[in-house]
């Protein structure tokens, strides 16, 4: 027997994501890396009702804040409100420092960093289409589960320790 | 599992096996190129793969479309059938190697009996356009835009409840296409793994479910729990023996999830399961009253057909009863190395946390597949002496997926399982980062009962 770990390429289990960081999601529910932005929602922390939907763009680093039903954010002055900056240090923690800088095409080496390097001013991005990713993100919470063997499942390993 | 059975186990090369895992290799090359720039060579894998099921059925149909593919017609349908002849493929490589642990182990197993039904769902078809692209395009080819096409698909796909299983496959697949996006840049490409998912999706979009062939009653005396993940999918899967019959069983139950509900969470997904956790988290055998049994081995769990029996101990169940259990027969369609999954007792060892020893022979663990949503750690696997475990092949190689060990901690001999936080976690430092991290299902919950019904 080798005692060689077989190459990814030939392994039918190779891990291919890293788990995501476990983080509180009271602040910040949903962040993700898609559509070359990073983005997510971001609630409101006087009003339990309204929810933030924030975004930076990738490469350019343009950004918008603005509440789901698309008026604009009052903390947005010339400069990233508080919600922009919370959308960061949950990324960070959630992804990782590395993961998010490579993805945005920032340097730094904190969210704070991050922040203080994004260049870019604000600039017009439609919050529905971030938003409706997040309604769908929370439908899957809503599908109701199964007694039915889902064979597949043996392809995707429980994520645990890195070996 | 004693020493001279691992000895067994290893003996000598299985024939066939190291040949039919090349020609698989080769389709998967022509897979990360992809279909429409295979060139002379990668058509010739094709070709061959397609010679290697010449003697079955698939062999002609197989033979055309390795031959139009070569020669650039490139239908859905060839694409199908050449999936199907790398499924039949990979299905006599897990025949020969379950057989040759069947006999390591003594273990007899049922023949195949039930009827694998087939199925021309409109949504499941939506997909297979989709899974013809990225062949066609190949792996190094897909980019954000591709392998994001079939997001709505997908979506479509899981509100149905009887299309679940291609669902969650090509959820986790087009997921893991995204995160790696644009594929071209990546140094290393997972060929095998992703060639799988494709091919056992293309299959899938054309089966339908295994009905349920008897109803048993009895008592199931738990071994231990596997529990499965990715970003949008859990699911956990107990292996127990069902007595008094004397017979392996399994039974699952799966959720869907986002990827910020992990770890130790992922048991509150699944908390409308009370009896079936309790079990787990209390070790109690189960008493079941005509509860479905697939005739693959699978029981459909419903907590109505159940009750908390008396106090199981997996260790006992496993030293007493485990090595003359009957072992069920693997449906054709699930006939591939990854579905190994064979509970095993093993004894007596000793561990570098790595790899154990036994009476000269040795066997890996399974380090890939530790989950975090339980107790067991490479340091509790290391002061191990005995453990239930799962049998698992893969990349040319057995290696042992612990369930459960036996350890010498602090001179005190501990029985750790997978399912022992079924119910929450039992370890004070990990309940204290879990209140520190709070309730995501309970947040988003929240947050879905706010804003989704708006
Ligand atoms: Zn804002």
């Amino acid at each position: 027997m080798n005692a060689e770990r077989p190459a990814c390429e030939q392994l039918s289990g190779a891990r291919v994501l890293s788990p995501v960081q476990p983080r509180k999601l009271a602040k910040v529910p949903f962040v993700e890396m898609a559509e070359g932005r990073l983005q997510g929602v971001v609630s409101s922390g006087s009003d339990i009702e309204r929810v933030y939907v924030s975004s930076i763009i990738a490469g350019t680093h343009g950004y918008n804040c603005s509440t789901n039903n698309n008026r604009p954010c009052g903390g947005l002055r010339g400069a990233p409100c508080k919600h922009l900056w919370s959308l960061v240090e949950e990324a960070v923690l959630q992804y990782g420092l590395e993961r998010v800088a490579r993805y945005l095409r920032l340097e730094g080496d904190s969210a704070a960093s991050l922040m203080h390097n994004l260049s870019g001013g604000p600039e017009s991005i439609p919050a529905a289409v971030v938003f409706s990713r997040f309604l769908r993100h929370l439908a899957y919470l809503e599908l109701p589960d199964t007694s039915e063997p889902i064979a597949e499942l043996h392809w995707f390993p429980s994520l645990g320790a890195v070996s | 599992m004693l020493g001279t059975q691992l000895t067994a186990l290893h003996d000598g090369a299985l024939p066939g096996v190291d040949e039919a895992v090349d020609l698989i290799a080769g389709f998967d090359d022509a897979l990360v190129n992809g279909f429409a720039r295979l060139g002379e060579e990668r058509t010739a894998a094709l070709v061959a793969l397609a010679g290697a099921v010449g003697g079955t059925p698939l062999g002609p149909a197989a033979a055309e479309a390795a031959e139009k593919i070569g020669a650039g017609s490139i239908s859905e349908e060839h694409l199908t059938t050449l999936a199907g002849a790398r499924t039949a493929l990979f299905g006599a490589v897990h025949d020969a190697l379950l057989d040759r642990l069947d006999s390591a182990l003594g273990r007899t197993r049922a023949a195949w009996e039930g009827a694998q039904p087939q199925s021309t769902d409109p949504l499941a078809g939506a997909c297979r356009s989709w899974l013809a692209e990225l062949a066609i395009t190949g792996w190094r080819g897909v980019d954000h835009d591709l392998a994001s096409a079939a997001d709505q698909a997908i979506q479509n796909l899981l509100a149905e409840p009887r299309l679940r299983r291609l669902a969650m496959l090509l959820d986790g697949l087009a997921a893991e296409l995204r995160a790696s996006s644009p594929i071209g840049a990546m140094a290393r490409l997972p060929a095998r793994r992703w060639a799988d998912l494709w091919a056992r999706a293309s299959l899938l979009t054309k089966t339908g479910s295994l009905e349920a062939t008897e109803r048993v009653s009895g008592r199931l005396l738990p071994l231990g729990v596997d529990i499965h993940e990715h970003g949008t999918a859990a699911q956990i899967q107990i292996h127990a023996i069902l007595e008094p019959q004397g017979r392996l069983v399994r039974t699952s139950v799966a959720a869907a999830k986002v990827d910020t509900i992990s770890g130790p969470f992922v048991w509150q997904l699944l908390s409308s399961y009370p009896v079936l956790l309790g079990a787990l988290a209390k070790r109690l055998s189960l008493e079941i009253t005509d509860m479905p049994l697939l005739p693959g081995g699978d029981l459909l769990w419903q907590e109505g057909k159940a009750s908390s029996g008396p106090s199981s101990d997996p260790f006992a169940a496993a030293r007493v009863q485990l090595s003359g259990a009957s072992a069920p027969a693997v449906p054709p369609l699930e006939r591939h190395p990854v579905r190994i999954a064979e509970p095993v007792f093993i004894e007596g060892y000793r561990s570098d946390g790595h790899t154990l020893q036994l009476d000269g022979a040795s066997l890996a663990f399974d380090l890939d597949r530790l989950p975090t949503s339980g107790p067991l750690t490479p340091q509790l696997l290391k002061a191990s002496t005995a453990c239930i475990g799962l049998m698992r092949w893969d990349g040319g190689q057995w290696r042992l997926q612990p369930l459960a060990v036996q350890a010498n901690v602090k001179k005190e001999l501990l029985a750790v399982h997978n399912g022992d936080w079924a119910q929450g976690p039992t370890d004070q430092k990990v309940l204290k980062s879990y209140a520190k991290a709070g309730d995501p299902v309970a947040v988003l919950k929240e947050r879905a009962g706010r804003l989704l019904r708006k």
